[in-house]
């Protein structure tokens, strides 16, 4: 990563701050800020996603001339959390964030709100105004800890400069242990100016927070005599086999008992979809074959899966012939949306291999039969044309030129579910999409986020033309530090999503979802920034222009992938649902 | 929830341990504001230990969803202990200032009514009683029905306050 801010230009003309002349007692050297930073390092953290402001001056003070940490300055703090989300989804480590307070803080929502919605570990540290001031409404004032505390697992306002080290170390420990999820420290400007001691103490003990990690014995057992007795098994993954890095044992259990793998939009990657027990994605736009196979499974292994309702479809149609069995670390999970008669709260990591010693293989002859019958019969369409892209086709072909084994992080929206669909998952942490919260404007920032943190794997951000626009600014940060995000615009001019809704069920009223000609000229928006604009409208233009692009390693590169306007994503389970009554095709919806 | 009829038998009692902090009473607050579950009342004060604190909340709903509220209070990180009383023998107390009118009936009536219930009179003026009665839940209820109709012109409830009892068991007289 080029590290280039501060500038050595700055550093040479730069005089010793008004924070180094501040006098620091002999048993006290340091002040809040440069615990910060000195904590944050002995945690291992490498990277930051900041942006300066009034109330954190003092850190980026601290920042000014520091080299254990790289920080990377993004344009808006909604993109740091989000470039920190991929981060951590790309590598299961903590992102970590920086803002200053007011808006800065709660320019920072969103992205805390979609890293808690996917659970992803996430520290966010924002500034505050002095002590002595915080509730008069001084400039730049929030209450960021009421704002975030819905959309954190803990949140802080450290109120003693002494608490700041324990108070960063807990943070962390919270983050990344048990169900992780984001956690935010706000830091007032007067505790990042006084001195106090750094401990070094590196163990965190918090009484009150001691996650389950081994599953219960005897539902384990219970499990395992259900599983071997199936008839028509099925396991269902959800995000918590990749986040509880579980997808070895999830992949080995499935192939010994030959039981079929359905994956959620979260889980996709932690079974390899080259795998012959693979059904692909289930839900709203999942594979008729996964979708049926839930509907009529016997019994049903939730492998660190929530039961979302993007995934079950109406609630009185789903799975209702199977006796359930859920396995997640998180007990407020189980039994929330669906009722289930094994549930096991614990480590997926643990509890899968506890049940692989337990289970013997069930016969599965004739329910492989009619799985392959609805794969057979209903297959995902990709339509073909040599004068115009289809979305699907373009998704397949990033696929190829890739060879699957790029990271892929998307936006939401019709092109989220073509990625889902088309594209070849071997791999977990290969796929970043905002899940739960659905956040346009995730994509592009997630993806710098990711390459920095893998410089060595592709990164291809598919993306539309409606969810790159929302934070497109960032074009100037990944031209900055040379981060190669290949960003593969599906381009339909309009809010491909919104519209398909629009058309399916509001009598194709297409009430502002149709961007038509007022969008930006992608290609020279890419140049502006300094960056590689390319534009492709036909299947051979789309096959160079990947090509060419896949070979830029210093820069990013901004497709603008002209795409069959009118496609719309299927198959679907219109809302309100059951999971089998899935359409296929816009001639099925009367359109 | 919300949206589920909501019926007397399901009043749930819920002890919570915390860790004393603002924060995390309001995220039990908005555990149950942001995920729409009932809330009758709800005490929080400092507990015996050092720095934790007791919150007690009666709320309403079936099993699953008072499960669901259990479980979400526990993942409160500085949520220490959460017991559900409603299950157990338990100590069950509120207290409550109520303001009657005297003009209909006169003070002795009042006063005899108060008596009956063990409470106490603890201001006197012209025309108004200020009773002082303490109990569970169900004996307040049923004095300030009582009283109802004499006038209350103004009132303040704690809201219950519970402990489990050490003794679960039954004794056997034979």
């Amino acid at each position: 990563m080029k590290s280039n801010q501060p500038t050595s230009t700055a550093k040479k003309n730069a005089q010793p701050s008004s924070l180094q002349a501040i006098e620091k007692p002999e048993d006290c050297p340091h002040n809040g800020a440069e615990i910060l930073i000195k904590t944050l390092a002995d945690l291992g953290v490498e990277t930051i996603f900041g942006y300066p402001g009034g109330a954190v001056l003092p850190v980026y003070d601290t920042l000014f001339d520091n080299h254990d940490l790289n920080h990377v300055l993004i344009r808006h703090e909604q993109s740091g959390t989000h470039a920190a989300d991929g981060y951590a989804r790309a590598t299961g480590k903590p992102g970590v964030v920086l803002a200053t307070s007011g808006p800065g803080g709660t320019n920072t929502v969103t992205g805390i709100a979609t890293a808690m919605m996917d659970s992803i570990p996430l520290v966010v540290f924002t500034g505050q105004v002095p002590t002595g001031v915080i509730g008069n409404d001084a400039f730049q004032e929030a209450d960021i800890v009421g704002i975030t505390r819905p959309i954190t697992k803990q949140n802080y306002l450290v109120r003693d400069v002494d608490e700041l080290e324990h108070v960063i170390r807990e943070a962390f420990h919270i983050a990344t242990n048990g169900r992780p999820g984001p956690v935010l420290v706000d830091l007032p400007k007067d505790m990042l100016n006084t001195p106090a001691r750094y401990s070094g103490m590196k163990k965190v003990e918090i009484p009150s927070f001691k996650p389950h990690i081994q599953g219960h014995g005897t539902q384990i057992a219970k499990a395992a005599e259900m599983l071997s007795e199936a008839k028509k098994p099925l396991i269902y993954v959800g995000g918590g086999a990749i986040l509880g890095e579980a997808w070895e044992e999830v992949t080995a259990f499935a192939e010994r008992l030959n039981i079929p793998v359905t994956t959620t939009l979260m889980g996709l990657g932690a079974f390899p979809e080259s795998k012959p027990q693979s059904l692909g994605m289930l839900g709203m736009h999942g594979t008729w074959a996964a979708n049926m196979a839930m509907t009529e499974c016997d019994v049903l292994l939730a492998v660190g899966a929530r039961f979302d309702d993007r995934v079950t479809g109406r609630l009185d149609g789903f799975s209702q012939k199977s006796r359930k069995i859920h396995i997640d670390i998180d007990p407020s999970c189980i039994g929330k949306n669906v009722p289930v008669e094994v549930p096991i709260v614990g480590d997926v990591k643990h509890v899968i291999p506890a049940i692989d010693k337990l289970a013997g293989p069930p016969d599965t002859t004739d329910w492989w039969d009619t799985i392959h019958t609805w794969q057979r019969e209903h297959p995902l369409k990709v339509p073909k044309a040599d004068n115009c892209i289809y979305p699907q086709h373009m998704v397949k072909m990033i696929s190829e030129v890739t060879g699957g084994n790029a990271i892929v992080v998307t936006d939401v929206g019709q092109h989220q579910m073509w990625a889902a669909q088309h594209y070849r998952f071997n791999h977990p942490r290969s796929w970043i999409s905002s899940g739960g919260l659905g956040t346009m404007g995730f994509g592009f920032p997630a993806a710098m986020g990711a390459a920095l943190a893998c410089p060595d794997r592709e990164v291809v951000c598919i993306t539309g033309d409606g969810g790159f626009q929302m934070l497109s600014c960032e074009l100037a940060t990944a031209v900055e530090y040379n981060i190669p995000v290949k960003i593969a615009l599906m381009n339909n001019n309009c809010l491909g999503m919104v519209r398909q809704w629009q058309q399916l069920f509001y009598g194709n009223r297409t009430s502002y979802s149709v961007f038509g000609s007022n969008n930006p000229d992608f290609v020279k928006m890419a140049e502006c920034y300094g960056a590689v604009g390319m534009r492709a409208t036909t299947p051979a233009e789309m096959q160079q222009v990947l090509n060419d692009a896949m070979k830029i390693k210093d820069k990013p590169v901004l497709m603008d992938l002209r795409v069959v306007e009118t496609e719309n994503c299927y198959p679907m389970v219109p809302a309100g649902a059951a999971l089998n009554e899935m359409v296929e095709s816009d001639e099925e919806c009367g359109q | 929830m919300s949206t589920q009829i909501v019926t007397k038998d399901s009043r749930h009692t819920l002890s919570v341990l915390v860790k004393h902090n603002l924060n995390t009473f309001s995220r039990i607050l908005g555990i149950f504001s942001g995920k729409g579950f009932e809330l009758e009342s709800v005490t929080f004060a400092s507990e015996a230990e050092q720095g934790m604190a007791r919150i007690t909340i009666t709320t309403y709903g079936d099993e699953s969803t008072v499960e669901q509220i259990s479980k979400h209070l526990h993942n409160v990180i500085d949520v220490v202990k959460v017991t559900d009383l409603t299950h157990k023998k338990c100590i069950e107390r509120e207290l409550a200032i109520v303001k009657v009118s005297t003009a209909k009936a006169g003070r002795p009536e009042i006063m005899l009514i108060a008596q009956a219930f063990k409470a106490k009179v603890i201001d006197i003026t012209d025309d108004k009683l200020a009773l002082e009665v303490t109990g569970n839940t169900d004996k307040v209820d049923a004095m300030i029905k009582v009283l109802k109709p004499y006038g209350i012109t103004e009132m303040s409830r704690t809201g219950s306050v519970a402990l489990k009892r050490e003794f679960q068991g039954a004794v056997n007289i034979n």
